[in-house]
């Protein structure tokens, strides 16, 4: 697929997704800039897809001080410093079956960059076909990249819009395990209490747990008519539906929502990065278990 | 209260490289001199009962007993992407090997932000405490 193409297309299929192979073929692309976000701090720098830049979530991307995300001109110098223009088609995997790519790739859309992708199956599927790896970090010509200002409207979602959300009975998706689901546990299976006072869900919140849209023994997003199957016949979502969908912090939950807008082809769907550990520590709000 | 004088040195190290691409290499460095425990101190499948709770990197954690009292510590992690967890465990066996296990207590689980920094996920942070939990607990009640 030539670039040219590739910019054209709408998010509404999987194209928001790119193949290994079409990635191993692009590697020199000048209109491709490849983005590496893990979990595991040193994975980057033990080796990376040749001509990757690494975006960290907590140093790139989050507020420094505050809870919140980069503003419209840290996020630009981050832009310029990669060497990625207004147009480069950037191309996003890491670990965790790109959990931590997907939310990358959500906070680049809140600055309307759309000219997104993320690698099926990530770092697990690039190396488990012995493609290469190297240590050596890139140097691009700094661009001029122009962002537009932080757009929170469309994809982000903030604790009083979903408490109108859940009071008019529209549809949420919560994506932890079925065990913080229910309020049995406050944080992921097998971790420590991660800092919510109270467990449950938000009324009228569905449960699915967001692993259920990868085939984790090779990190692929699942085909989009098991997605179909999952999303829209099993829970019952429709395309024009307005969803907000939430976790613990925003991260897993990103990962739904970029399943949900970019493979399924939702209209509305948003992010609560508040999530549970806002949720749960609110005083007063409706809580269900 | 003392912490081993191994972990004390190489915090001390971490102090004195600032920078973060200058810490990473040294971590990494670490991680490579990983090594899995030896088949005849303990064999795979590992006991369920040594793995670290909610660790990501599937880390376990064994120790067997000394003359002197102290304990050797051996380290595995299944998951080859764990090269955090990989070079953590490589910090924690050179340190609390043969330490006293008055000073393995001492040290606070949170080591690990001085180790890695504070840019950690929660899940990264839980699991990499867990490790330093497990050898503590162990150093506690004796060898496993």
């Amino acid at each position: 697929m030539a670039i040219s193409e590739l910019q054209s297309l709408e998010h509404t299929t999987s194209e928001a997704l790119v193949s290994t192979e079409w990635l191993a073929e692009h590697l020199e692309d000048p209109n491709v800039r490849i983005v590496e976000s893990d979990e595991d701090p040193l994975l980057y720098f033990v080796g990376h897809i040749p001509g990757a830049v690494e975006v960290d979530w907590t140093r790139d991307l989050n507020d420094q001080v505050r809870r919140d995300y980069l503003n419209r001109e840290s996020f630009e110098a981050l832009m310029r410093r990669h060497g990625i223009g207004n147009d480069t088609c950037v191309v996003f995997y890491g670990d965790r079956s790109n959990w931590w790519a997907a939310y990358a790739l959500w906070v680049f859309s809140l600055f309307g960059h759309a000219n997104t992708r993320i690698l099926d199956g990530g770092r697990q599927k690039w190396i488990a076909e012995g493609r290469p790896l190297t240590s050596e970090e890139p140097n691009y010509e700094p661009t001029n990249y122009t962002a537009q200002p932080r757009d929170d409207k469309q994809d982000r979602a903030f604790r009083d819009e979903v408490l109108a959300h859940s009071d008019l009975h529209n549809k949420l998706i919560d994506v932890r395990s079925p065990q913080e689901f229910t309020g049995e546990r406050l944080h992921m299976p097998e971790y420590p209490n991660e800092g919510a006072l109270r467990g449950g869900h938000i009324p009228g919140a569905l449960s699915v747990p967001w692993a259920r849209a990868v085939n984790l023994e090779t990190g692929e997003f699942r085909p989009l008519e098991e997605l179909r199957q999952i999303y829209e016949l099993e829970v019952g979502l429709g395309k024009g539906e307005d969803v907000i969908v939430y976790c613990r912090i925003g991260e897993r939950s990103s990962h739904t929502w970029f399943v949900l807008k970019h493979l399924l082809g939702f209209g509305s769907v948003r992010n609560y990065d508040g999530s549970w550990t806002e949720w749960g520590n609110l005083v007063g709000v409706p809580i269900e278990r | 209260m003392p912490i081993p004088p191994k972990l004390q040195s190489v915090l001390e190290t971490l102090e004195l490289v600032p920078e973060r691409s200058d810490r990473i290499q040294f971590l990494i460095s670490l991680a490579e001199g990983f090594h899995s425990p030896p088949p005849e101190v303990v064999a795979k499948p590992y006991p369920e009962e040594f793995r670290v709770p909610g660790c990501e990197s599937e880390a376990f954690v064994f120790s067997r007993p000394r003359a002197d009292g102290t304990l050797d510590f051996y380290f595995a992690v299944e998951n080859p992407q764990g090269v955090s967890a990989m070079a953590l465990a490589a910090i924690l066996r050179e340190s609390f090997t043969g330490a006293n296990r008055e000073d393995i207590l001492s040290v606070p689980e949170d080591v690990i932000y001085q180790v890695f920094g504070k840019e950690l996920s929660m899940g990264k942070s839980m699991g990499l405490m867990g490790m330093v939990q497990m050898a503590k607990m162990q150093a506690r009640k004796g060898p496993h």
